[in-house]
């Protein structure tokens, strides 16, 4: 919202010594945000004047169109300028910088000659002057409308100030200078003017028959002021004064009509329509669109609408989205006669709708959804007649009205809960006299409070709370920290994943945050599938080619290898902590329970069953070298030993114990992925990329990763701790012949199984596959030990033996003899 | 035997002693004075042939030199075993500056550091961290949060919608729902900080991003007022920010806060916009159960993205999400 100061004096006695950055700051300390403070005119000196253009001689011989214009600035002489622009005629008014004036940009005016003439000064444009955007031309105006040689900085009021201001959508009411003028007064003290009062007792005369009014959906609106005009002729222009304020706030000039209503808008806050009343068969009314299936708005569209749509009506049909956007068919044109202005206090959620399901957010649906004071609906409408018929021809008609404003209610507040929100001290006449400066009404006997008619915000107690705060200022308020409760720690879920983290950052990974976004070809392309695949479709993804929820951390991490990849990494480990989206229960409607009590224990429930679980992952991918290849000599490749024992690592980090299996488990190498099971439920999967996948990524060869499911992990149990022995511990070796086949994981649980409780640990230490026949060789070393004893040599030679005949009996391993 | 012969022998075998320049030479100069043909030596064997008496007198005088002969050799023995070690020492010096690190350097994420960190100051005060979940119910998002739909408030944040839309389930436009949830589930007194990941159909650019961190503090307690509010951002800008900050609360708009201001720091030389903050709206309160005739409370918001951004310097929101490792690195684990 646009706010010039010019038009805000008008309802605000500002003293010369409060300067604009006073009045922004003010602004600021009430709750609107000033983003912008526009000084326009601080750059430009005149003379600067009107002229009325007498002559103009076309000159022919450039590339472009240029102009010797003659002009009357109310000289003893013709002056004449050379003009670059062409849409002006002979008569027009023109604004002409006479040699001498310097405009925006420390741009000097003075006589010069150019294209064989002498131009003596320059015919500007709105851009020149730093008063507009427009530079499709110069200014012009209707014979009439400026005084010829006059002074146009006055005339045009180029030196203002102008706010820019955020307005919050609680205070629609601040969508008009009405109602920022009323925030700057109260926050510095000053005198306010209500522009309303002066429209409170302005009635017209019904002296024939108008355009009838009737709210047919009586949920869509609760009051429409409709008042018809005749009389009005063309030739009517918009005066340069609401011209220019128009433009300050960022607005075009249109038609006599269309300014007139746009600037009661801009005044009050309250959107109008005007139609053309012949336009209209029979009567305006205000309900759904129902069957209704197209309509054509002002903007040329043709938009299908919804059966809810909230339409203006005559008896055949709509002629304006409601408090949107008016129709093609019923708009001022150059040949209107008759007007019928439409003032009406809508639904605030009939509008959003409306705006919404059009994607159309206009001037007049920003204020309308935001709430409009009920009563403006008659004022606003009553300034629009006063001053069309000041500045035309036209003629009041008639005024119909339906249905009534309807106010928010009284609401008792009790000074001391206004104290203890704000933890200040305040008495109740104080607070009575801040909520007075907001406009309220208020009865210090009983504290019942009346809230203005501009603010349907003003609710419940806490509403009046804020606005006792804003009056009082937020700074007064002190700064206490509060009382501190006695305990707190991170939760052992929060701390396993920072310990996860940091060891995994220590360890030389960088973490990653990538989107959670995903599509059907990279889960594909992953070998995702049944359970693993389905996911979660978003209605309005950022871009099409991300739709959908991510089922795996991998993906991720390999779209940032490959950042990484082509910005000249070669060699690094990566990792990423987050939830995966995998659609494992079906969405249902919506639960929505009223608010203002707590729903019932099966409803609150019902909604946090409704959200589908969303496990917590940690995934690691890992390319290139291990190392640095340096003068210490060359680095190994990363191997999918590292992605398992990195997998370990975590679940070793979390102090639980696992089992290992192989596993043919995408997106890894059907030969080269474990699965590491905990308490029976597979949690982690590590080892080497698919080849396939590598190649379709452009990875390294044999890139690695892991995947852990941190929310399957079960919590540690508390520590019971062995004693820890101080006898000797026997060593014994032992090398066995298996089938390349048998896994190297269960001829160690074999022989720890058979070894009994004397094992202390068991390594294997050796790896042989050159024997041939398919068989290869593992040698173990066992380590036993007995918490009392020194252990006898028999006692571990029938330990050892017993081991390696569990070993023989679970996978066939031969005892290997050298 | 003669006692200045003696003498002569203790000169000359200090004399080699000391002359010789290594171990070696000491080895061939012990031979010599103190080894079996050595004076001293042979003087001491023909002791036997002397009388008692003699024998007594000499032996003593022997016994003496024999000691003296001992120490010379120690103490040289000593000084050139120190010279060896030293130069061996030196010997095997080594270019300690040459490159040895060749592990990669690995990074936690900014913001997990910038997370860790605020959860850190959080749990200090007594505050618990509370995670929910990032696709969401409607009605916890929203609704519960005193914003209607249809509402402009809901438009003010652009909000992925999950399909089927009449599920209502979005991914979370803030963290606020985490507070819900606690509520919910959580008697007052109630102090909990809710950091976590966020979206918003906002485009990449140098400042946004659809996906972003936020992290919302709540805290329900008996006599909770605006001050403690204040209270409680001050000591954590100046956590974030340093001693030296400054904080403004501004009137503000939020649907579940009431009042509701927008909490400025004053951070190099400027004003800038930090988070949202506000008294708990009595209607949430009463939404989920909470006594608004005993509690009352205040809740806050940042985006932690943009308390990095503002603390480090960052002016590209690129580098924060693209996890280029040259950029994360730089972090290290937060120490």
């Amino acid at each position: 919202m646009r706010a010039p100061l010019s038009w805000i004096k008008e309802f605000v006695e500002i003293p010369s010594s409060i300067s604009a950055e006073n009045i922004s700051d003010a602004l600021i300390r009430v709750g609107f945000e000033v983003e912008e403070i526009i000084t326009q005119g601080s750059d430009l000196t005149g003379p600067l004047k009107f002229g009325k253009v007498l002559s103009i001689e076309e000159i022919t011989e450039f590339k472009k169109p240029i102009r010797y214009v003659g002009l009357d600035c109310g000289e003893s002489e013709t002056r004449y300028v050379i003009c670059g622009a062409t849409n002006f005629t002979v008569g027009d008014i023109v604004c002409v910088a006479i040699p001498g004036a310097v405009l925006p940009g420390n741009f000097l005016i003075a006589a010069r000659e150019t294209y064989g003439k002498t131009s003596n000064g320059m015919i500007c444009s709105g851009r020149e002057l730093g008063i507009s955007e427009d530079h499709a031309g110069i200014m012009t105006f209707a014979e009439g409308s400026a005084q010829i040689g006059g002074d146009a900085i006055e005339a045009l009021e180029i030196n203002d100030v102008i706010f820019d201001i955020a307005v919050n959508p609680d205070r629609g009411y601040a969508l008009s200078i009405r109602g920022v003028a009323r925030e700057v007064a109260a926050a510095l003290g000053l005198k306010y003017v209500d522009p309303v009062d002066a429209l409170r007792n302005l009635t017209f005369e019904n002296v024939g028959k108008g355009v009838s009014a009737k709210i047919v959906d009586a949920d869509a609106a609760s009051v429409f002021y409709l008042r018809t005009l005749s009389n009005f002729e063309q030739s009517a222009k918009t005066p340069i004064w609401m011209q220019r304020r128009i433009e300050k706030m960022g607005m075009r000039s249109i038609s006599l009509v269309v300014d007139v209503t746009n600037y009661v808008m801009l005044e009050l806050g309250q959107p109008l329509h005007a139609f053309d009343a012949d336009k209209i068969s029979g009567g305006l009314s205000i309900k759904r669109a129902g069957k209704t299936q197209k309509f054509n708005t002002l903007d040329g569209q043709e938009r299908t609408l919804d059966p809810d749509d909230l339409m203006v009506w005559d008896e055949v049909k709509p002629l304006a989205l409601a408090g949107t956007m008016g129709g093609l068919d019923s708009e001022i044109t150059e040949s209107t006669i008759r007007i019928a202005v439409e003032a009406v206090r809508f639904n605030p959620v009939a509008i959003a709708k409306n705006s919404r399901r059009h994607k159309l957010s206009s001037e007049a649906s920003r204020r309308l959804e935001r709430s409009v004071d009920p009563s403006l609906a008659q004022f606003a409408s009553a300034r629009f007649v006063q001053l069309l018929t000041e500045l035309s021809s036209a003629k009041h008609v008639e005024t119909v009205i339906d249905g009534q404003p309807r106010y928010a209610p009284v609401v008792t507040v009790d000074p001391a809960y206004v104290a203890s929100v704000l933890g200040i001290q305040i008495t109740s006449s104080e607070i009575a006299s801040l909520l007075r400066l907001v406009g309220c009404d208020v009865n210090e006997k009983n504290f019942q409070v009346d809230p203005p008619s501009w603010r349907s915000d003003l609710l419940q107690p806490a509403d009046f709370v804020e606005e006792v705060a804003r009056m009082v200022g937020y700074d007064k308020i002190p700064s206490i920290l509060p009382p501190r409760p006695k305990h707190a720690s991170l939760t052992s879920t929060q701390k396993r994943r920072r310990a996860i983290a940091t060891m995994l950052a220590s360890r030389g990974f960088a973490e990653v945050q990538t989107f959670p976004f995903t599509n059907q070809e990279t889960i594909d392309s992953m070998g995702f599938v049944g359970e693993r695949a389905a996911t979660y479709r978003i209605a309005n993804p950022m871009s099409e080619e991300f739709p959908l929820m991510r089922v795996h951390l991998v993906p991720g991490l390999i779209e940032v290898a490959q950042r990484n990849i082509s910005r000249g990494a070669r060699d690094f480990a990566i990792f990423e902590m987050g939830s995966i989206f995998r659609s494992s229960q079906k969405l249902v409607s919506a639960i929505s329970p009223e608010l203002g009590t707590r729903p019932e224990q099966s409803i609150i429930d019902a909604i946090t069953a409704s959200v589908p679980p969303q496990a917590f992952h940690v995934a690691g991918l890992l390319v290139g070298k291990t190392e640095s290849s340096d003068w210490q000599g060359p680095a190994r490749a990363y191997s999918w030993q590292d992605a398992i024992a990195y997998a370990q690592d975590i679940l070793q980090l979390c102090n639980l114990n696992w089992e290992i299996k192989r596993s043919d488990f995408a997106p890894w190498h059907p030969g080269r992925c474990a699965e590491l099971i905990v308490d029976g439920k597979a949690v982690a999967h590590a080892g080497e990329l698919h080849p396939r996948i590598v190649a379709a990524y452009g990875l390294p060869e044999r890139s690695v990763a892991f995947a852990v499911g941190l929310s399957a992990l079960p919590e540690t149990e508390l520590v019971r701790p062995f004693t820890v022995g101080t006898m000797p511990a026997a060593l014994q070796d032992v090398a066995l012949i298996i089938d390349q086949s048998v896994a190297a994981g269960d001829v160690e649980s074999a022989l720890r199984a058979g070894a009994g409780n004397l094992l202390e640990s068991i390594t294997l230490f050796d790896r042989y596959d050159k024997i041939g026949d398919g068989k290869i060789s593992l040698a173990f070393s066992l380590v036993f030990r007995a918490q009392d004893r020194t252990l006898t040599g028999p006692e571990v030679t029938q330990a050892r033996e017993s081991a390696v005949a569990e070993a023989a009996k679970r996978t066939g391993a031969v005892l290997r003899t050298i | 035997m003669n006692p200045q012969d003696i003498q002569g022998w203790l000169s000359d075998a200090a004399k080699a002693f000391t002359q010789a320049t290594n171990l070696d030479e000491l080895k061939v100069a012990r031979l010599a004075h103190v080894g079996d043909k050595a004076p001293i030596s042979l003087a001491s064997r023909a002791l036997g042939s002397l009388s008692p008496e003699e024998k007594a007198s000499a032996g003593k005088i022997i016994g003496e030199a024999k000691a003296e002969l001992g120490r010379l050799l120690a103490d040289a023995t000593a000084k050139l075993e120190r010279e060896r070690d030293a130069r061996v020492l030196i010997e095997e010096v080594v270019d300690i500056t040459l490159p040895v690190q060749r592990s990669h350097r690995g990074g936690l994420h900014p913001i997990s550091i910038i997370k860790n960190e605020v959860s850190d100051f959080f749990i200090e005060q007594g505050f618990s961290v509370e995670e929910g979940p990032e696709l969401e119910s409607g009605w916890l998002n929203f609704d519960a949060l005193n914003i209607p739909a249809d509402h402009p408030a809901r438009t003010m944040q652009d909000t992925f919608y999950i399909e089927p839309t009449e599920s209502g389930m979005v991914l979370r436009t803030q963290t606020s729902p985490v507070q819900i949830r606690t509520m919910l589930t959580q008697q007052p007194p109630i102090y909990v900080i809710s950091p976590g990941r966020t979206f918003r159909a906002d485009e990449l650019d140098a400042t946004h991003s659809p996906v972003f961190h936020q992290v919302e503090g709540l805290v329900v307690d008996k006599g909770i007022t605006m001050a403690h509010l204040k209270g409680t951002l001050d000591n954590f800008a100046r956590h974030m920010f340093g001693d030296d900050v400054t904080t403004r609360l501004r009137p503000s708009f939020f649907p579940f806060t009431e009042p509701s201001a927008e909490v400025d720091i004053f951070f190099n030389g400027r004003w800038i916009e930090w988070g949202g903050c506000g008294m708990v709206n009595p209607k949430v309160l009463a939404t989920c159960g909470i006594d608004t005739s005993q509690y009352s409370g205040f809740a806050f918001g940042m985006g932690l993205e943009r308390t990095l951004m503002v603390r480090h310097g960052i002016t590209d929101m690129h580098d924060i999400v693209e996890g280029d490792l040259r950029f994360t690195r730089q972090f290290g684990v937060g120490l």
